[in-house]
């Protein structure tokens, strides 16, 4: 097991080297550039030169390249020129990367805890009316696209009944005490409880908005591989041992069940970081969406590059935890 | 008093859009108390239907069963859900075709076969993994208390049957039955599974029904032998009877499939021509007309009734050796 993180852990650095050459690359053959965003209709061909010397910009690509890795190395990674200028671009990253994961968190968590049960539900009572609802539903999630369902979430909860915040993180009147710049957590650790709550009401929309598609995604597989399961000999003979259906179905059905809904759950990731970008747009969240958004009409490269390395990070990283995970529950694999 | 008695048991699939199908056609039997009695068939002729019949594990849409199935006098098919769990695995055990797909991969081969015993005898987790580690030393697995904590990838299929045949048999059940226990497994490995079932279950006195396509492993154990075609029984005889003097001549075309050691060098075996696919209803006729090389025009003109000759039933017009007995068995 051991040997298996560590060999993983290696193709991690290899995966994150290649995309920062492609990444790296492919940023500067976008056309325009931070130098044209930078200046605007004021640029003058002496301020723009002036400009991209600056910046780095007129040396041999590779030489910017291994520039940026030389310093990346020692955690600089470059200093933003559009999305808040001036500020390192790590530290860009820092500030936003709570929010985004708090989101992205609670996005899962709802998906998992309505996905699971009622996947399982549904297997059970196949082509009945639950079962139609539930598959009408998921489709109906999986269709929509986020931005849409974001804003009517918006509109009906936080504009038309007032039920919710409409927008940010937290409450503009309420002083919280800033720890891990997690707010949830923040006020939880502080004991700030109003705090923690207004913090946690303030995601409750964004994060059943980005919980749609993944929730889609794991109710369906559950669904599929809970009927999978049913049909195996070993529940048969489950059966035929007379057990209680409580025990056929926990020990012998859900844990087999279950393997490839963890593998959805990793590869889900990915989809919650994209829908965060519209999201976080909607809800006016000052996330890492919101960071791309604006750093791709900007052409803030250090920030595009910091936050898009660090978000496939994150998703290998989580993969490796649901390989892992899989492997506690799959002796198949633990064994080897 | 028999422990078992199935009579008129009929399965019939219906799916939606399909002509309902009967993979068991009104077949009854008897098992006595430590009895071993075999039920003996190409495949496809509704011996593992039969079992799960028996057992309550038929799917629970699209089948209909008819017939009943008395076990200690109570009708398996009229029990609640709840009472039928009470004797699975108590009262009635089962082992099956597959070993490999037969285990749950991924739960200790232990816990597999202390649930049952926590099911029905109400023991704690600690008194069944003792109790587990006997009936695994019981069945021939090695070193059977580490063997209780792996899993079924890290034991071979032989051992891995050797386990189900361990939770099949927990609770000392009256009647096991066994459907094709050593199909899957090799040449070497059958012989032994097959010495170590009749050798359990001639200790525990539990009954046993052998279920197998291969007369040959009938032949070493089982009393009394039921050969079935295209879900009815088309003969049925003692063990030393039917290979003695096979009537039917479906039988007779099994048992010349069948390798023998004392046939002489050379003799080729004759396996029965056609397949299972050629049969025509029982409705009209004999099932097996298309490939009896004794078929007559009544063959495929009437259905042939099952008839007695001394302890021997026999379904067919014209059997093998003598005419058919005229004594017909209506519903026995
Ligand atoms: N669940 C099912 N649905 C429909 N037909 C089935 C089902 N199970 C078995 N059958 C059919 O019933 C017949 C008898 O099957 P089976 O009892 O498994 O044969 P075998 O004697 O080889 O064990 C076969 O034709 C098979 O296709
Ligand atoms: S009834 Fe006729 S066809 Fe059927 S087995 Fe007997 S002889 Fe053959
Ligand atoms: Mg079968």
């Amino acid at each position: 097991m051991l040997r298996y993180t560590v060999r993983r852990l290696g193709q991690l650095m290899l995966v994150v080297l290649a995309l920062s050459v492609l990444l790296f690359a492919w940023l500067r053959a976008l056309p325009g550039g931070p130098v044209s965003a930078l200046l605007g209709d004021r640029a003058t061909p002496e301020s723009e030169a002036a400009l991209r010397a600056d910046l780095g910009l007129d040396q041999p690509i590779f030489l910017q390249y291994w520039r940026f890795v030389a310093r990346a190395l020692t955690g600089d990674f470059g200093t933003s020129t559009g999305v808040q200028r001036g500020t390192p671009a790590l530290d860009v990253f820092l500030q936003r990367f709570p929010a985004t994961l708090e989101l992205a968190v609670l996005a899962i968590l709802i998906a998992i805890a309505v996905g699971i049960p009622l996947g399982y539900l549904a297997a059970r009572r196949r082509g009945r009316l639950l079962d139609n609802l539930s598959i009408t539903w998921s489709l109906v999630g999986i269709a929509v696209p986020v931005f849409f369902l974001a804003f009517l979430l918006k509109w009906i909860f936080a504009v038309q009944l007032g039920w919710l915040p409409a927008s940010g993180r937290q409450t503009g009147g309420i002083d919280a005490t800033r720890v891990t710049g997690f707010y949830v957590l923040d006020g939880l650790l502080t004991q700030e409880w109003d705090a923690a709550l207004d913090a946690f009401v303030h995601l409750l929309l964004p994060a059943i908005a980005l919980s749609t598609i993944p929730f889609a995604v794991i109710f369906r597989i559950t669904r599929a591989a809970v009927l999978d399961v049913l049909d195996e000999d070993y529940v048969r003979t489950a059966r035929s041992k007379g057990l209680a259906g409580a025990v056929i179905r926990r020990r012998h059905v859900l844990r087999n069940a279950m393997l490839p809904v963890v593998t959805t759950i990793g590869l889900q990731t990915g989809a919650l970081l994209s829908g965060a970008v519209l999201t976080e747009r909607v809800f006016n969240i000052p996330g890492l969406g919101q960071a791309l958004a604006l750093g791709f009409e900007r052409k803030d490269f250090p920030v595009l590059q910091v936050v898009i390395l660090a978000s496939a990070m994150t998703y290998v990283l989580v993969n490796l935890l649901v390989d892992l995970s899989y492997a506690a529950i799959d002796p198949r694999i633990r064994t080897r | 008093m028999a422990l078992l008695e199935v009579r008129d048991l009929s399965v019939v699939f219906q799916r939606k859009g399909e002509e309902p199908f009967a993979a068991v056609d009104g077949i009854s039997f008897d098992v006595s108390p430590g009895q071993m009695v075999g039920l003996v068939g190409e495949s496809g002729c509704g011996k593992s239907v039969t079992s799960l019949a028996i057992m309550g594990l038929l799917p629970q849409r699209g089948v209909r069963v008819e017939g009943t199935v008395e076990f200690e006098g109570k009708d398996l098919l009229r029990l609640s859900d709840r009472e039928l769990a009470d004797r699975r695995g108590r009262d009635l055990g089962m082992v099956f075709q597959d070993p490999l797909s037969s285990v749950n991969p991924v739960i200790p081969i232990g816990v597999q076969v202390s649930e049952v015993l926590e099911r029905h005898e109400g023991l704690r987790r600690r008194e069944a993994a003792l109790r587990s580690a006997e009936l695994l030393d019981r069945v021939g697995i090695p070193d059977p208390s580490r063997r209780l904590k792996e899993y079924p990838h890290q034991l071979s299929g032989g051992m891995r049957q050797r386990a189900l045949i361990a939770m099949a048999l927990a609770c000392k059940p009256r009647l096991l039955i066994a459907d094709e226990p050593t199909t899957a497994l090799d040449v070497t490995i059958q012989a032994q599974i097959l010495s170590l079932l009749s050798e359990l279950v001639r200790d525990t006195g539990t009954a046993l029904i052998m279920i197998t396509h291969d007369l040959g492993v009938v032949a070493g154990m089982c009393d009394e032998v039921n050969v079935l075609y295209g879900g009815r029984i088309v003969e049925r005889a003692g063990r030393h009877e039917l290979f003695a003097e096979p009537r039917h001549p479906y039988t007779a075309g099994l048992l010349a499939s069948i390798p023998r050691l004392d046939a002489p060098r050379g003799d080729r075996l004759t396996p029965i021509r056609g397949s299972v696919a050629d049969n025509i209803p029982w409705a009209g006729g004999c099932a097996f007309a298309p490939r009896c090389p004794n078929a007559v025009d009544a063959c495929v003109e009437r259905s042939p009734e099952m008839t007695r000759d001394g302890e021997r039933l026999l379904r067919c017009h014209n059997p093998v050796g003598r005419p058919a007995p005229s004594e017909e068995v209506p519903v026995q």
